[in-house]
């Protein structure tokens, strides 16, 4: 990598690695893939993830499901938000990374990073606030308490957009967590460089390890295990092609897992609506007779 | 059953008033047509009589329904504004009420199930459903869903035997609330009352074509799922044919609800109240003959009382009529069709076979129709098919725990998530419990309640999206 601070001293290079249950990694297969910047220069090699890590981050984001589902939504919000915090602190590393992957400016790099803060404060302020919006007290004709809650789904699979390496990162995984899911998160595969970033905030921000589990590789490869894996609860197909996403939705229902409709990769800087956050929770309803 | 203090004298409902007709036609575009199909016919699952002759559809009897659906749908409802087509809901509810106990006799000649069951359940929560979904087509901007959230076109709707009215009138009244038009596909055994209510359609004086039924196997069902006209799919039915639906679905963006089977757990804790507790294990499994998906099929008792509870359980069963599902005395009614009584039978053998202790309620059963004794197996274990699969029949399957962290272990060692029950005199327990359950409806002290302000449905395999309140809402609508 270049630096063009001091010219004389050569810079570290970084190793970008997977984060799987809290670890970073490297892909069990022992491959890597070189990443290059929008003008074709190398960037680095980033770990090809294979079947074997897909399996290993299923099971750590099934261990770590009980501890973030049952944490309160208070502490979930407080996390979020320190996320954003410690993004805030990252902010000209993520804009250059994203400046070299995505070719834009730096003053877009910049915007995008804002709006990618900005928007996992927005879901931080969510975790609170689900159960109130799509909750209910069943006004049920009978002598009987109703109420229904939104609950999260479980381990959900999320095929991270190809095109906007941060921004469209952020605005995946923020509504997964936010409803208090655990997930396997499949990065860009020609961008992937902002993701293992956030893997190193995700580390240091009070989200417990397998909450969020990052690999690097190809959606192609990666998406039909999460698609097809028992225990994954929910798919987010984004980042795949058209014609995978179909494939995958057929394979998805051997377990009736939940997949995500997506009609292509949508502009991410449009402020988000609810349907992310419905999308990952179940609504359970409870029942009690009232008497004396 | 001689020396039970039981006996009640018969107290017949009169088949007369079910107005039943030799033969039933399909209603598409407004009116009632010959089906290019063969003809089905319905039976009395009571007495295996032929009740009626009932057209049926071809894939052409698909295209043209989905065609009037879509006219319907572009011409008048999507048009119409909410308050009117919440007068087309009342009206429809109102009319609902007003043929009630006719339609609650057709329904139990054509089900099998107890007329006190068709009278003081389906019909009137069918009702209830009209009435609430009236109250939301006018008011759909307040939902949740945004200021003005768009319907999505023709749903294709496929339902099955067991509520065979109860079911159409889910589907059909958020439907039409959120402004689509709807191909319904009632189940191949019950179609009859689909068709009674398609003359409470024209006696609503509904447009042609927003609502049309067509009687047929699983074939017109398929057919109508992959039609390319159809925008939105709902099933209700088993998981098997759930998941090939939603493998057809699969990225022609057609939006896709689907409520599935269950093996639902009813957990008893040792400071349960045990004779509450028995009245809602007999409910959970017993109502409809157990052809409930929420069913509670899977009795998971604390080991301190469970000798206790199974005494009083047996005796509680051994009350129950099973017989005439036309005699008001009757609590358990008639297997639905010959291949469900071999299915039930099938899967009970089972039982015997892995080790289980079957103890069969001594009840007499009728000579004729399709009749199950109410069942329940004891030492059951987990690896058991009892314990895994869905019986669908009178058939309760009973397992032990010892603390409650194991309790809720073995509730939810299903891939199925519908349903559970909990009994405790507890409250912290309760609530404790009920959060910890992977299931879309937790009955506390009660079970198997039904209202259409409560959402209803699936975790994991038994399905995805609700019905009811303002989340059912959401499977009708553009967001």
């Amino acid at each position: 990598m270049s630096d063009n601070r001091t010219p004389e001293r050569l810079a570290v290079a970084k190793t970008y690695k997977l984060y799987i249950g809290g670890s970073f990694p490297r892909s069990e297969s022992g491959r890597v893939y070189p990443v290059h910047a929008a003008d074709g220069g190398f960037l680095a090699n980033a770990a090809h993830a294979s079947r074997k890590d897909v399996r290993d981050a299923v099971a750590a984001a099934r261990k770590a499901f009980a501890g973030w589902s049952g944490a309160t939504a208070y502490n979930r919000g407080q996390v979020l938000f320190r996320i954003a915090e410690v993004m805030e602190g990252r902010r000209d590393q993520f804009a250059a990374e994203i400046a070299a992957a995505e070719g834009v400016s730096t003053a877009q790099a910049n915007a995008a990073v804002d709006t990618a803060i900005d928007r996992m404060v927005w879901y931080a302020g969510w975790t609170d606030k689900i159960s109130m919006v799509l909750g209910a007290a069943n006004p049920v004709a009978g002598p009987y308490f109703s109420f229904s809650v939104p609950e999260p789904t479980g381990v959900v699979g999320v095929l991270a957009p190809q095109e906007s390496a941060l921004l469209g990162l952020i605005s995946v995984v923020a509504p997964v967590l936010a409803a208090g899911n655990t997930c396997v998160l499949v990065a860009s595969a020609e961008k992937p460089l902002p993701a293992v970033t956030f893997a190193e905030v995700l580390a240091t921000s009070d989200v417990p390890g397998g909450v969020v589990n990052v690999l690097t590789g190809r959606a192609a490869e990666l998406g039909p295990w999460l698609a097809s894996h028992a225990d994954v609860n929910a798919l987010d197909p984004t980042g795949a092609p058209a014609d995978l996403r179909t494939e995958l939705a057929r394979a998805a229902a051997d377990t009736v897992k939940r997949v995500l409709p997506v009609r292509g990769e949508p502009d991410w800087t449009r402020e988000p609506d609810l349907q992310r956050l419905r999308a990952f929770t179940e609504v359970k309803t409870v029942w009690h007779p009232v008497g004396t | 059953m001689t020396e039970s203090p039981w006996e009640y004298a018969p107290a017949p409902e009169s088949r007369d008033i079910a107005n039943l007709k030799p033969s039933y036609r399909m209603f598409v575009g407004g009116e009632f047509t010959d089906g290019g199909g063969e003809p089905l016919k319905s039976i009395d699952p009571a007495t295996g009589e032929v009740l009626a002759e009932v057209a049926s559809a071809d894939e052409s009897d698909v295209d043209t329904a989905v065609r009037a659906a879509r006219s319907a749908f572009d011409s008048t409802w999507s048009t119409m504004p909410g308050t009117e087509r919440a007068k087309y809901l009342f009206r429809i509810a109102r009319l609902i009420q007003e043929r009630g106990r006719e339609l609650a006799v057709l329904e139990t000649l054509d089900n099998g199930k107890p007329i006190r069951e068709s009278r003081d359940a389906d019909i009137p929560t069918a009702a209830a459903h009209f009435f609430h979904h009236a109250g939301w087509a006018d008011k759909l901007g307040h939902a949740g869903y945004g200021p003005d959230p768009r319907p999505l076109g023709v749903a294709g709707q496929v339902i099955p035997w067991n509520f065979p009215l109860l079911m159409l009138a889910w589907k059909i009244a958020p439907a039409l609330a959120c402004g689509n038009t709807v191909v319904l596909k009632p189940a191949e055994t019950t179609p009859l009352s689909a068709l009674v209510f398609a003359e409470i359609c024209q006696q609503a004086g509904l447009p042609p074509g927003v609502v049309n039924i067509l009687p047929g196997a699983g074939d017109i069902g398929a057919a109508l799922v992959a039609h390319p006209g159809v925008d939105k799919v709902a099933f209700t039915g088993s998981t098997e044919v759930g998941k090939q639906i939603q493998r057809t679905v699969a990225g022609t963006g057609k939006k896709l609800t689907l409520e599935l089977g269950g093996k639902a757990a009813n957990i008893v804790f040792d400071d349960a109240p045990l004779d509450q507790a028995v009245e809602g294990i007999v409910n959970g499994i017993f109502f409809n003959q157990g052809h409930v998906c929420c069913a509670g099929s899977r009795l998971l008792v604390q080991e301190s009382v469970a000798e206790e509870l199974l005494e009083r359980l047996r005796a509680r069963i051994r009350t129950l009529r099973v017989g005439d599902p036309l005699d008001k005395n009757t609590d358990v009614g008639a297997i639905n069709s010959a291949e469900q009584l071999a299915r039930i039978t099938e899967l009970a053998d089972s039982g015997d076979a892995e080790g289980a202790q079957r103890w069969t309620s001594p009840c007499p059963l009728p000579e004729r129709g399709f009749f199950f004794a109410p069942t329940v197996f004891s030492g059951v274990q987990q690896s058991m098919r009892i314990a895994r699969e869905e019986i669908f029949g009178p058939v309760l399957s009973v397992l032990t725990f010892r603390t409650p962290a194991e309790a809720i272990a073995k509730a939810n060692n299903t891939p199925y998530g519908l349903s559970a029950g909990i009994w405790s005199e507890k409250g912290s327990r309760i609530l404790w419990a009920a959060q910890q359950l992977r299931a879309g409806v937790v009955w506390a002290n009660t079970f198997n309640r039904f209202d259409p302000t409560a959402p209803f449905g699936g975790y994991q395999e038994s399905g995805f999206g609700r019905e009811g309140g303002r989340a059912g809402l959401e499977a009708y609508l553009d967001v």
